[in-house]
């Protein structure tokens, strides 16, 4: 394995290249998945049949929250990758450690927002608009937990192996996951919830 | 549940159909057992992460599938071959063209391209293996799995019934209360995942793997249709994902999308799937006019004419691809406006695929054309894709659609594209590349029967649907009375498709006839081809490459050939890296097959397990260790001595 | 030579359809002048269409014949050639010119067939609702306040308005000789405008599959002169039965029936879904505001002509 040290860890060899590209263009398709998600939203957005309307159930406390968390552990996951090129393996674990926090912290606040959605008479059966919106919030919902399973993943090899081209190409499409779906965010908040309360 | 209701009953058929499932299987299972071979089986084939054993796997499923949707086709134009027919009864009947044509596309045209390209793209690049192996090999036990399931519908629990594109409300579990839509969405999700996962395979590989000087313009046609097709399926394949996706909500988890009450609206599927089906019908055609190119510049030993104008009518096509959907349905009452834009998109199409028709035929032009069984293929192609051509444009036409629309002239139209275009196309790839592969060609004369049966009834099977369909006849009839007139030509058409028939099972005879009896292929370019692939022996070592060759212009190989310049620089061989073998796809693949079987009757618990072993070999791959294994210098010394002979 | 009779043979069935059984085919055999406008269309576009198939057939023959390497000699070396950017660009600007040809046309017979007959630009059409459901159709004369399943009857050279919508699965309506089909969906209302000018019995069907009896779906349609309608629609007054709610939600259950004929409409008890019965209207307890229908994509069809 030729390991080329005028790059950054990450891009060291040609397989680490190749990942980087190959999940960037993975997260093309993701960017087509979510498109298709919103269009389907946007679609059904004012087809609520029996049910509330957005403005009935979104609420703007929590969402403010979610938006915050999310936003910080963009940021910290940043700070970690920072960390990862200069070689802090102990602060890069911190960083890595705090974005999982904040993303699970997210994800509880989620899932007691969903509880707040069913007690209200708001389910995923009620209406098609109910329907798409919890199709959406799910499948971003779902994609943070996954980035948390794996993102645990990718810390214990840090721990156990160190910062070797291997982990730290790991580390790094995790950022760009990670960002990837801080981004889906921005829009779930902008278009669903902030112009649904309006 | 009770049995009767898990298994299929009451169809001879259908018991059939057991039986010879069991009786099969049971074969297999003892035939390993007894020469031996579970070994064999687990370590080359199973495990292997080889792009072109993959490739073969691909191609043996899709002619397993071709065989299982032809026996479909077969019972449809037998039941409609006299009016009045009892042979099927209409739910059957509907199952039958479902599954026809779910298998024929998803199952058949797209694993047989795929299977052509895990085979040829790192050859024709001068790559020793794709830019992810394991990943595709993950790739292709999803699609393996996916079609498994599929089929596994036909006795278990019923096959889907409310036609390949499933539109809603139809296919909601009001209209069709059975589990086979339940299939539908679930087998096409798992192979659908795997699709999208050879997309993004195989774009990196071409974008980053190529040879030394081989820049975007100096790769052959073929691997062109490939990276535009790559980008196709990347962009969508995710919206079948999220379609089917909503699909299995409404139908097994009560959500109201395309329901008819709550707010729920049907026609959101039809766009929905016919924004990823129409990019889809490209993403099989695309490659085979990747593959034409490849034969008729090979057998008129001519380069391939406007080589620049085919790539940019390529990247056309694949624009477009995106901007027509709406075709599919101009009878759906959106006006005047909406129709008109979409007819223009469409017949935009013609101009692009009409600058191809006109290079191949002046690719021929001064050229000196044999008729090999691949160049026969390539050849018919022409005038009789043609005509699925003009009929297109006849078809974009959407005042004139609304006496085409869901009729027999339809059905003609998309044959007459996707036979000549996509089968013929798989066919010759298949016989043009088989002596890469294999180390022999399949027999000339042989091959030259089944061309001239399928091409011949190709035509006598499909040509009359077109009148069938300006007489008024619908598509997915099941019967007519005698009274229609529609008689006459649908047992014509049920001729046609005897003959058919005796093309394809010669297809398969050569096969056998050609292991057992064809001359050996010592050269490795058998056909006097003009790309990097001919350059190594056949067959194919497993690093493709002892050399990595250097490319500086287009049909670089030809070109070394006539002026007799070596491929490679002089230097000694260097021991290559190659990726290790492994079972986790295989394994990951049967999960998501049990996964998909429990979703599909609701079973959640085991659902729910099998979804999680699936999570548990993705937690294996990203912890294992796994840094391949070097060739030494030494072996690959003896390799290519032993395939080169004396030569080198 | 094989290819060459069979090439040969394509193309002779080709002009054979186009010549010898235009008469029999029901697409070319129309009766009423929106059916007319589509058979001229295709016609038109059949004879285009024949003319680039001879283009290529004949380029095709050519190049198989001369340039086969039986005919050559053996030391005979085909050129390398790039391509001539004058033929390419002829190749490529002749298709254009096609394409735009036929996007006029295209665009005028749309708007053509989707319109009132022009014939009949004043006169008041006799709007029919047909809807559907598995396996029959049901037509409701609102005006006349009558009701039919699985036949029509029209009166001649009038224009006709049908609505349709559907109980279940799209279907799509089609009377092959007097007009293009449309789509019957269940939470909107498409049009039809037609008008028939020759008396006679003509087919209809849905020819969108909606399962299992899907074969079964046809109705007829009886095209006769004014009189003999306005006769026929007061016999029915007069005779037939009323239609109730209950007989009509057994009538739209699955099945395969036959003709049956009413008094009175479902359309008084069942609206169809259009203005405030529109499909995404239903129950909607809120503000439906018109700015709601900007944010449907083009696929919600607002505006059905």
């Amino acid at each position: 394995m030729k390991i080329d040290h005028a790059k950054p860890l990450e891009y060291s060899t040609e397989e680490n290249r190749l990942k980087i590209l190959g999940f960037w263009v993975f997260l093309g398709a993701e960017i087509v998945l979510f498109s298709t998600l919103f269009a389907v939203y946007f679609t059904l957005v004012n087809r609520t049949g029996n049910g509330p309307a957005g403005s009935h159930i979104f609420e703007l406390t929590p969402v403010m929250v979610e938006t915050i968390v999310l936003l910080s552990s963009s940021f910290t996951i940043g700070l970690g990758i920072h960390a990862m090129r200069i070689g802090a393996k102990k602060a890069m674990m911190t960083f890595f450690g705090i974005t999982l926090v904040l993303g699970a912290v997210f994800l509880g606040v989620e899932i007691t927002e969903f509880v707040t959605y069913v007690h209200e008479g708001a389910t995923i059966q009620t209406s098609a608009f109910l329907s798409s919106l919890f199709t959406l919030l799910g499948t971003h919902g779902a994609h943070v937990t996954f980035g948390l399973l794996w993102g645990s993943a990718i810390l214990f090899q840090v721990k156990k192996r160190g910062l070797t081209p291997e982990t730290a190409n790991k580390s790094f499409i995790f950022s760009l996951y990670w960002h990837f779906l801080d981004v889906v965010w921005i829009f779930i908040f902008s278009f669903v919830y902030l112009k649904g309360m309006m | 549940m009770k049995w009767d209701e898990f298994f299929v009953t009451g169809e001879p058929m259908i018991y059939a159909a057991m039986v010879s499932i069991v009786l099969v299987s049971v074969a297999i299972v003892a035939g390993l057992t007894y020469f031996k071979k579970w070994g064999y089986l687990w370590r080359n084939w199973l495990t292997t992460v080889d792009h072109k054993k993959i490739g073969v796997m691909y191609i043996i499923a899709a002619l397993l599938m071709l065989f299982r949707g032809g026996v479909d086709a077969l019972l449809m134009r037998a039941q409609t071959a006299v009016p009045e027919n009892g042979l099927l009864d209409g739910q059957h009947y509907n199952e039958i063209f479902t599954t026809h044509g779910i298998i024929m596309i998803l199952f058949m045209a797209m694993p047989f391209i795929i299977g052509l390209m895990n085979v040829v793209i790192p050859l024709q690049i001068g790559a020793r293996d794709v830019a992810f192996p394991r990943l595709n090999a993950v790739s292709f036990w999803l699609f393996f799995f996916g079609a498994m399931l599929l089929n596994l519908s036909f006795v278990i629990g019923g096959s889907p019934d409310a036609g390949w594109s499933a539109y809603f409300p139809l296919a909601s579990t009001e209209f069709s209360p059975t589990v086979g839509n339940n299939y539908y969405s679930l087998s096409l999700q798992i192979a659908g995942i795997g699709t999208l996962m050879t997309g993004i395979n195989f774009l990196v590989t071409i974008l980053k793997m190529r040879a030394p000087g081989m820049t975007l313009m100096k790769m052959p046609m073929f691997t062109w249709s490939i990276l535009i097709t790559s980008v196709i399926i990347i962009f969508a394949f995710p919206v079948l994902t999220v379609a089917l996706a909503l699909m299995m909500l409404d139908r097994q988890f009560g959500t109201q999308f395309f329901a008819m009450q709550n707010g729920g609206m049907d026609m959101l599927w039809a766009n929905l799937f016919w924004v990823w089906g129409h990019p889809e019908v490209y993403i099989v055609i695309l490659p085979a006019f990747g593959i034409y190119s490849e034969i008729i510049a090979t057998f008129a030993r001519k380069n391939l004419y406007g080589y620049k104008s085919m790539v940019i009518s390529m990247v056309a096509i694949s624009m477009l691809s995106f901007l027509v959907w709406v075709h599919h349905f101009y009878t759906m009452g959106h006006g005047v406006m909406v129709n008109s834009v979409f007819s223009i998109t469409t017949m935009a199409i013609a101009i692009p695929t009409g600058v191809k028709i006109f290079n191949w035929l002046f690719t021929l032009r001064k050229g000196k054309i044999t008729f090999s069984t691949p160049m026969l293929y390539a050849l018919a192609f022409i005038p009789i894709f043609t005509i699925g051509g003009v009929t297109g444009v006849m078809l974009a036409m959407a005042s004139a659609d609304y006496q085409y629309h869901n009729t027999m002239f339809l059905v003609a139209h998309f044959h007459y594209v996707l036979i000549p275009g996509t089968v013929f196309a798989v066919i010759a790839g298949y016989h043009y590349w088989f002596p890469k592969v294999f180390g022999f060609r399949l027999n000339e004369k042989l091959g030259k029967w089944a061309f001239w049966f399928i091409a011949i009834s190709f035509n006598v099977t499909f040509f009359p649907l077109f009148i069938l369909g300006l007489n008024g006849m619908t598509r997915r009839m099941y019967t007519y009375s005698e009274s229609t007139g529609f008689g006459p030509l649908n047992m014509l058409s049920m001729v046609g498709a005897v003959g058919l028939t005796i093309g394809f099972l010669l297809l398969v005879y050569n096969i056998y006839w050609s292991t057992r009896y064809a001359k050996r292929d010592t050269t490795g370019d058998p056909w006097d081809g003009r790309s990097l692939e001919w350059s190594t022996p056949s067959p194919v070592p497993e690093y493709n490459f002892a050399k990595t060759p250097v490319v500086t212009k287009l049909d670089a190989f030809w070109f070394s050939k006539k002026e007799n310049t070596p491929l490679t620089d002089d230097g000694d061989y260097e021991p290559i890296h190659m990726p290790n073998n492994n079972g986790q796809p295989f394994i990951m693949g049967v999960a998501f097959f049990f996964f998909g079987f429990f979703m599909v009757f609701s079973w959640w618990i085991p659902a729910i397990i099998a979804g999680l072993v699936v999570l548990g070999t993705m937690a294996y791959r990203t912890f294992e260790q796994d840094h391949g294994h070097h060739i030494s210098v030494e072996e690959i010394e003896r390799t290519e001595k032993a395939l080169r002979g004396e030569q080198s | 030579m094989k290819a060459k009779w069979f090439l040969l043979s394509i193309f002779f069935t080709l002009s054979l359809i186009l010549s010898g059984c235009d008469n029999s085919l029901l697409v070319f055999d129309p009766k009423g002048p929106q059916a007319k406008t589509l058979s001229d269309t295709i016609i038109f576009s059949i004879i285009m269409m024949a003319g680039i198939l001879l283009v290529v057939y004949i380029l095709f023959t050519f190049m198989l014949v001369k340039y086969r390497a039986s005919k050559m000699d053996d030391s005979y070396e085909p050129p390398h050639e790039e391509g001539s950017k004058w033929l390419e660009i002829t190749w490529t600007i002749i298709p254009i010119i096609i394409v735009i040809v036929l996007s006029v046309v295209t665009v005028r017979t749309t708007s053509e067939v989707e319109s009132k007959p022009v014939a009949y630009a004043n006169d008041k059409p006799l709007v029919i609702y047909a809807s559907s459901s598995n396996w029959k159709w049901h037509f409701s004369y609102p005006e006349e306040g009558i009701e039919t399943v699985n036949y029509v009857n029209i009166p001649e050279d009038r224009p006709v308005e049908f609505r349709l919508y559907s109980f279940g699965p799209i279907t799509s309506f089609w009377i092959p000789q007097l007009a293009g089909q449309k789509y019957a969906m269940s939470d909107m209302v498409t049009k039809i405008n037609l008008a028939a000018e020759i008396p006679g019995s003509y087919i209809g069907k849905n020819s969108n599959f909606n399962g299992k009896d899907f074969a079964h779906m046809e109705f007829e349609t009886q095209v006769m002169t004014e009189k003999d309608y306005e006769k026929w629609v007061e016999e029915v007054k007069e005779t037939a039965p009323a239609l109730t709610e209950s007989e009509f939600d057994e009538l739209i259950e699955p099945s395969v029936l036959g003709r049956k004929t009413y008094s009175s409409t479902h359309l008084e008890f069942s609206p169809a879904p259009e203005g405030e019965h529109a499909g995404h209207h239903h129950g909607n307890s809120d503000e439906e505001t018109d700015s709601s229908h900007h944010m449907d994509m083009d696929m919600d069809m607002e505006d059905h002509k």
